[in-house]
C-alpha cells in the first residue's frame, strides 16, 4: 500500500470523509453513532409492534368482535411478536451494547468497527424487508380452503407465529408469499446479530482497559459476554432451520412435510434449541443494566459480585438446555417430559441466586427514587412474578393445562416487559446524560414509571386469570359464554395506559435533549469507567487511556473508607473529576479513529435484493435482481477489504497515544 | 373452559398439584417482594438523615442458604411432577379407546369398536378412563378439555394419546390449543359425557343408519339437493351416500353427517344447532363464519338452503 496516497485514492469511491451531517451516518464506523442509530431504529419498531398490540387488543376487548379479520388479527400477532423480539429488543440491546460496551471497558471502539456497521445495516435492511411483507405479500387459505373475501393489506403480513411451527407454515397451508418474507426475514435479521456477537466477544476479550481483569468488568459487559455467546451458538440453530423451512416452502425439499417422511416436530426443537436461549438474550442484558443502577443508587457495591456473573453465566449454559419445556404437549416421551421439567426448575436457582443479590445490594444502602432505579426496582418486583409463574410451568401436569393459553402470554410478559423493557427503560434514563450532555425531566420520568407500572399489571396480571380460565392464545374471536369478556376488557384498558407511558416517554426524551438541564460531569456519583469522560462523549471516548486497579475502579478513585466501613469521599477527589473533564475534551495528543466506510451501507443493502429474488424467482426480473443484490456484496467485501480500516494521517508518525497492548485496536475489521 | 374447576380424578389432581405449587410461590411472593419493598423504604434517601452506606460486597454464607433452600423447595415439588407425568402418559389395559383425528377446523371422533364417526361432539362414558387415540390430517392441532385434563397435540403422521376421565354427566367445553392456521379460534371442541347406560343407548343409536325422509317432504328436497350437488364429495350420510369421502386415501373430506341433529353444535362447535339461522347462514356462506374452510360457499337459493337445513335438522 502506497503510504503517501491521499484520503480515498485507493478505492472505487471516494472514501466519505463527513463527520457530521446525513452521510456521516451513513457511512460511519463510530461505536456510539451506530448504538444511537440502532437505537433510534429500535424504538421506531417499537413504536410499530406497540400499535399492533393495541390493535389486538381493540379485538379482544369484547367477544366475538369484528374489528380486524382472522387474517388481520393472525397477521398482528405474528408481527407483533416478532417485531419485540427481532426488532426491538435484541436491537436496542445491541445499542446498549454499541454505545457502551467500548465506554465500560475503557476502549475507544469495538474490535472490527465497520463489521459493527454491517450488523446495524443489515439489521435495518432486514427489518424493513420482513415489513414490506404487508405492501407486497400475498396470502390465502390453505389449499382447497375457501374465503369469503380477499386479505386486506393490514392481513398480508407475515401470519404464522413468530414461532412459525410447520406444518402449518409450509407452503401446503401457507399459500402466498408472507411466509417467506418471515423466513427470509428473520435469516437477514440473524446474520447481523450473529457478526454482532462476535465483534463484543473479541472487543471484550481484546481491548479491555490495562488492569481490567475478567473479574473487574462491569456486570454489564458480563452480560454482554453471555449474551454474546448465547447469540454465537444459538442462531446457526435458527439460521439452518430457517434455510430449511425456506427450502420446503421454495424448492420442495420437505424437510418438515410428514406427508413425504418429514418431521414437524422436528422444526419445534430446532426452533426452541434456538429459542429458548434467545430469551436469555432478551433478558440477560437487562439484568446486566440492572445491576450497575441499583449499586449506583444505593451508594453500596453490588452484593455477591461473583455469584451474580456466575448465575448469569449458568443461566447462559443452561438456557440450552431447557428448550422441549416449551413443547410438554407436543407427545414427547414421559422421560423428555421429566427430564426438561428438571432442567428447567433448575434453571430457577442461578435466577432467584441473582434476584437475592440485588435485594441484597439495596438492604442497607442509601437509596435514591429516581427513575433509573424506580424502572430497576420494578424490574426486580415484576421479574420475580415471572419467575414465579415460570417455576408454575415445569410443573409438566400443570403446563399441559396452562401450555398455549394467555397464562403463558402473562408469564412472558412479566419477564420480557416487566423484566427486559423495565431494564431497557432504566438503562435509558441512566445513561441519558452520558448520551446527551443534558438531564431528562425527572418530575415526567417518574410519572412514566407509575403509568407504565400501573399499565403495565393491568394489561398482563389478568391474563395470569384468564389463562386458567380457558382463554386460548393466537384466537381472534372468543364465545361470550366463556364470560372472558370483561377481564379482555381491563387487559384493553391497561394497554392503552401502556401506550399513554411510552408517549410521556417520548416527550420527556425529544424534550429534555435539546432542552434539559446541562448535565453535571459525574450526575450520579457512578461507579464505572464510561463516567470518566464528558457528556456527550467525545468521538475518541478516552482522551487517554485509562488504566483500572479494581471494580467499580471510579468509585474508588472517589471514595476511601472509614472504620466503620462507610465510603468518605477522598480530598483529592474534586480535583480528579476537573482534571478528567479538561483532559477529556482536550487529549494531549492526536487520536486514531477508524474512517467512515460506504460498504457496510452496502452489504446491507444487498440482502432484501436476494431475498426478493428468492420470492419472486419465477418473475423475469426475481433471479436477475438476487444476483445484482449478490453482486452488490460481494463487491462491497472486496472494496472493504483493500480500504483500510484507518487513512493514513498528516502526522502519521504520531503514535504517542497507542494504547498499551491487550487493549489495542484490531489492524484489520 | 376453567381449568380451576376440574370435574375429573386427572384434571383434580392436576389442580392440586398446581395449587400447592402456586401456594409455595405465593409464599415466595410475598417473602420477596416484601423485602425487596421493605428495602426501597426503610433506606430510601432522606438526605442528612440517611447516613452512607457500610459498603458490603458480599457474603458467603448467605449466598449458600439462598442457593440450598430454593434447592430444597424445587426437589419437593419435582418427586410429584415426574410421578404425574408417567402416571399419565399412558393408558391402561382396561380403558375405553376413542380416535380423535384434527383437521382443519374441526376434531372428527371415531369408535373404532362400532365403526362408527362423529364430528364436534366426543360423547363418552362418565367414571371410565378413556384414552383418545390422536392424529391429525393436516396441521398440529392439540386437545384440550380444560376440566378433564390439560392438552395434548394432534400431529401429522404420529400418534399420540390424552387420558379424559369425568365424574359427572355433563356438557365441557374444549378449545384447539395451538395455532393451526386461520380459523384456529374457531377450532372447539364439546364433551358430553353420559352415565354408561345413557352412552350404551347413545352408541346404539349413532350405528343405525340415517333415517329417511318422508316422500315429498322438504326434507326430501333436501335429500335431493345434497345428493345432487357437492355435499356427498365430502360428506359421508350412512344408508345414503354411495360411499364415505373419508375411506378415500387423501382425500379432504367433512364430518360424517349421519346423526347430524343429534349433536348440540357443528362448524366446529361454534355454532348451536339450536339457535335459529345459525344452520342456514352457515350452508350459505361458510368461509364468511370459517374463515378459509374447507367448505365453499356454491352459491345456494334461499329455497335450497332451507331444504339442505330442514333435511339435516332431521338427521337425530
Amino acid at each position: 500500500m502506497a503510504t503517501t496516497a491521499t484520503p480515498g485514492s485507493r478505492t472505487i469511491f471516494r472514501r466519505p470523509a463527513s463527520h457530521t451531517g446525513f452521510w456521516s451516518w451513513i457511512t460511519t464506523a463510530d461505536h456510539k453513532k451506530i448504538g444511537i442509530m440502532y437505537g433510534y431504529t429500535a424504538f421506531t419498531f417499537f413504536i410499530l409492534g406497540g400499535l399492533e398490540a393495541l390493535l389486538i387488543r381493540i379485538q379482544l376487548a369484547q367477544p366475538d368482535s369484528a374489528f380486524l379479520s382472522a387474517s388481520e388479527y393472525n397477521a398482528m400477532f405474528t408481527m407483533h411478536g416478532t417485531t419485540m423480539i427481532f426488532l426491538f429488543v435484541m436491537p436496542v440491546s445491541a445499542a446498549f451494547f454499541n454505545y457502551l460496551l467500548p465506554l465500560m471497558i475503557g476502549a475507544r471502539d469495538v474490535a472490527f468497527p465497520r463489521m459493527n456497521a454491517v450488523s446495524f445495516w443489515i439489521f435495518v435492511f432486514g427489518g424493513v424487508f420482513l415489513y414490506t411483507s404487508f405492501l407486497f405479500g400475498t396470502t390465502g387459505p390453505p389449499a382447497g380452503g375457501n374465503l369469503a373475501e380477499a386479505a386486506s393489506r393490514l392481513g398480508s403480513g407475515p401470519n404464522g407465529g413468530w414461532f412459525g411451527y410447520a406444518p402449518n407454515s409450509g407452503i401446503r397451508f401457507s399459500t402466498g408469499t408472507v411466509m417467506d418474507y418471515w423466513s427470509i426475514g428473520l435469516q437477514i435479521l440473524g446474520l447481523s446479530s450473529l457478526i454482532s456477537s462476535i465483534n463484543f466477544i473479541v472487543t471484550i476479550f481484546n481491548m479491555r482497559a490495562k488492569g481490567m481483569k475478567l473479574l473487574r468488568m462491569p456486570v454489564f459487559v458480563w452480560m454482554t459476554t453471555v449474551v454474546a455467546f448465547l447469540l454465537l451458538f444459538s442462531l446457526p440453530i435458527i439460521a439452518v432451520a430457517l434455510f430449511m423451512i425456506t427450502f420446503d416452502r421454495s424448492f420442495g425439499t420437505l424437510f418438515f412435510d410428514p406427508s413425504m417422511g418429514g418431521d414437524p416436530i422436528l422444526w419445534q426443537h430446532f426452533f426452541w434449541l434456538f429459542g429458548h436461549p434467545e430469551v436469555y438474550i432478551l433478558i440477560l442484558p437487562a439484568m446486566g443494566i440492572v445491576s450497575e443502577v441499583l449499586p449506583t443508587f444505593s451508594r453500596k457495591p453490588l452484593f455477591g459480585y461473583p455469584a451474580v456473573v456466575f448465575a448469569g453465566a449458568a443461566i447462559g449454559f443452561m438456557g440450552f438446555g431447557v428448550w422441549a419445556h416449551h413443547m410438554f404437549s407436543s407427545g414427547v416421551t414421559p422421560i423428555t417430559q421429566a427430564a426438561f421439567g428438571l432442567s428447567t426448575m433448575a434453571i430457577a436457582i442461578p435466577t432467584g441466586i441473582k434476584i437475592f443479590n440485588w435485594i441484597g445490594t439495596i438492604w442497607g444502602g442509601k437509596v435514591k427514587l429516581n427513575t433509573p432505579m424506580l424502572f430497576s426496582l420494578g424490574f426486580v418486583g415484576m421479574f420475580v412474578i415471572g419467575g414465579l409463574s415460570g417455576v408454575t410451568h415445569s410443573i409438566v401436569p400443570a403446563d399441559w393445562q396452562q401450555t398455549d393459553t394467555y397464562y403463558i402470554v402473562a408469564h412472558f410478559h412479566y419477564v420480557l416487559f416487566g423484566g427486559a423493557i423495565f431494564g431497557l427503560f432504566s438503562g435509558l434514563y441512566y445513561w441519558f446524560p452520558k448520551l446527551t450532555g443534558r438531564m431528562y425531566s425527572e418530575a415526567l420520568g417518574k410519572v412514566h414509571f407509575w403509568v407504565f407500572f400501573i399499565g403495565f399489571n393491568l394489561t398482563f396480571g389478568p391474563m395470569h386469570w384468564l389463562g386458567l380460565n380457558g382463554m386460548v392464545r393466537r384466537t381472534w374471536v372468543y364465545a361470550e359464554e366463556t364470560g372472558l369478556g370483561p377481564w379482555n376488557m381491563a387487559v384493553t384498558v391497561g394497554a392503552f395506559i401502556i401506550a399513554l407511558g411510552v408517549l410521556i416517554f417520548m416527550i420527556n426524551w425529544s424534550w429534555s435533549k435539546r432542552n434539559g438541564p446541562i448535565a453535571p460531569f459525574d450526575p450520579w456519583d457512578a461507579r464505572t469507567l464510561e463516567w470518566t469522560m464528558p457528556s456527550p462523549t467525545p468521538e475518541y471516548n478516552f482522551a487517554v487511556n485509562p488504566v483500572v486497579t479494581s471494580l467499580d475502579d471510579f468509585w474508588h478513585k472517589k471514595y476511601t473508607e472509614d472504620s466503620d466501613g462507610r465510603p468518605v469521599r477522598r480530598p483529592e477527589a474534586a480535583a480528579l473529576v476537573a482534571e478528567l473533564e479538561e483532559v477529556g475534551l482536550n487529549p494531549p495528543a492526536p487520536i486514531h479513529l477508524p474512517n467512515p466506510s460506504y460498504y457496510p451501507f452496502m452489504v446491507g443493502l444487498g440482502m432484501p435484493m436476494i431475498g426478493y429474488g428468492v420470492i419472486y424467482r419465477g418473475a423475469a426480473w426475481g433471479i436477475p435482481l438476487g444476483i445484482v443484490g449478490a453482486l452488490i456484496i460481494i463487491g462491497s467485501f472486496i472494496g472493504w477489504g483493500v480500504e483500510p480500516l484507518e487513512e493514513p494521517h498528516e502526522e502519521h508518525s504520531d503514535h504517542a497515544d497507542e494504547p498499551e497492548p491487550g487493549d489495542d485496536h484490531g489492524e484489520d475489521a | 373452559m376453567d381449568s380451576l374447576d376440574p370435574q375429573g380424578p386427572i384434571a383434580k389432581d392436576i389442580d392440586g398439584l398446581f395449587r400447592l405449587t402456586l401456594y409455595i410461590a405465593t409464599a415466595i411472593f410475598i417473602l420477596v417482594q416484601g423485602g425487596l419493598l421493605y428495602a426501597a423504604i426503610r433506606y430510601r434517601d432522606r438526605g442528612e438523615r440517611t447516613p452512607e452506606p457500610k459498603q458490603i460486597e458480599g457474603n458467603a454464607r448467605l449466598e449458600v442458604i439462598w442457593t440450598v433452600i430454593p434447592v430444597l423447595i424445587l426437589a419437593s415439588i419435582a418427586v410429584p411432577t415426574v410421578d404425574r407425568i408417567f402416571k399419565y402418559t399412558s393408558c391402561s389395559d382396561d380403558a375405553l379407546h376413542i380416535e380423535v383425528i384434527g383437521h382443519q377446523w374441526w376434531f372428527e371422533y371415531a369408535y373404532p369398536d362400532q365403526g362408527f364417526t362423529t364430528a364436534n361432539v366426543l360423547v363418552m362414558p362418565t367414571d371410565t378412563e378413556v384414552c383418545l387415540d390422536m392424529a391429525s390430517d393436516d396441521v398440529i392441532h392439540n386437545y384440550w378439555i380444560p376440566k378433564l385434563n390439560g392438552k395434548r397435540y394432534l400431529v401429522p403422521g404420529q400418534d399420540t394419546l390424552l387420558l379424559l376421565e369425568a365424574t359427572e354427566p355433563g356438557e365441557y367445553w374444549g378449545q384447539c390449543g395451538e395455532f393451526c392456521g386461520l380459523s384456529h379460534a374457531k377450532m372447539r371442541a364439546r364433551v358430553i359425557a353420559m352415565t354408561p347406560d345413557d352412552y350404551a343407548v347413545w352408541l346404539a343409536e349413532q350405528q343405525q343408519v340415517a333415517v329417511m325422509p318422508a316422500e315429498g317432504s322438504l326434507e326430501q328436497a333436501g335429500l335431493e339437493l345434497f345428493l345432487g350437488g357437492q355435499c356427498v364429495s365430502c360428506h359421508n350420510i350412512s344408508g345414503v351416500t354411495a360411499g364415505n369421502p373419508a375411506l378415500v386415501d387423501g382425500a379432504i373430506y367433512g364430518p360424517d353427517l349421519t346423526h347430524f341433529a343429534s349433536r348440540s353444535v357443528f362448524a366446529g362447535a361454534v355454532l348451536d344447532l339450536d339457535e335459529p339461522g345459525a344452520l342456514e347462514d352457515w350452508i350459505d356462506n361458510p368461509p364468511l363464519i370459517k374463515p378459509g374452510s374447507f367448505m365453499p360457499n356454491i352459491d345456494l337459493t334461499q329455497q335450497e338452503i332451507e331444504a339442505l337445513a330442514a333435511y339435516l335438522r332431521s338427521l337425530d
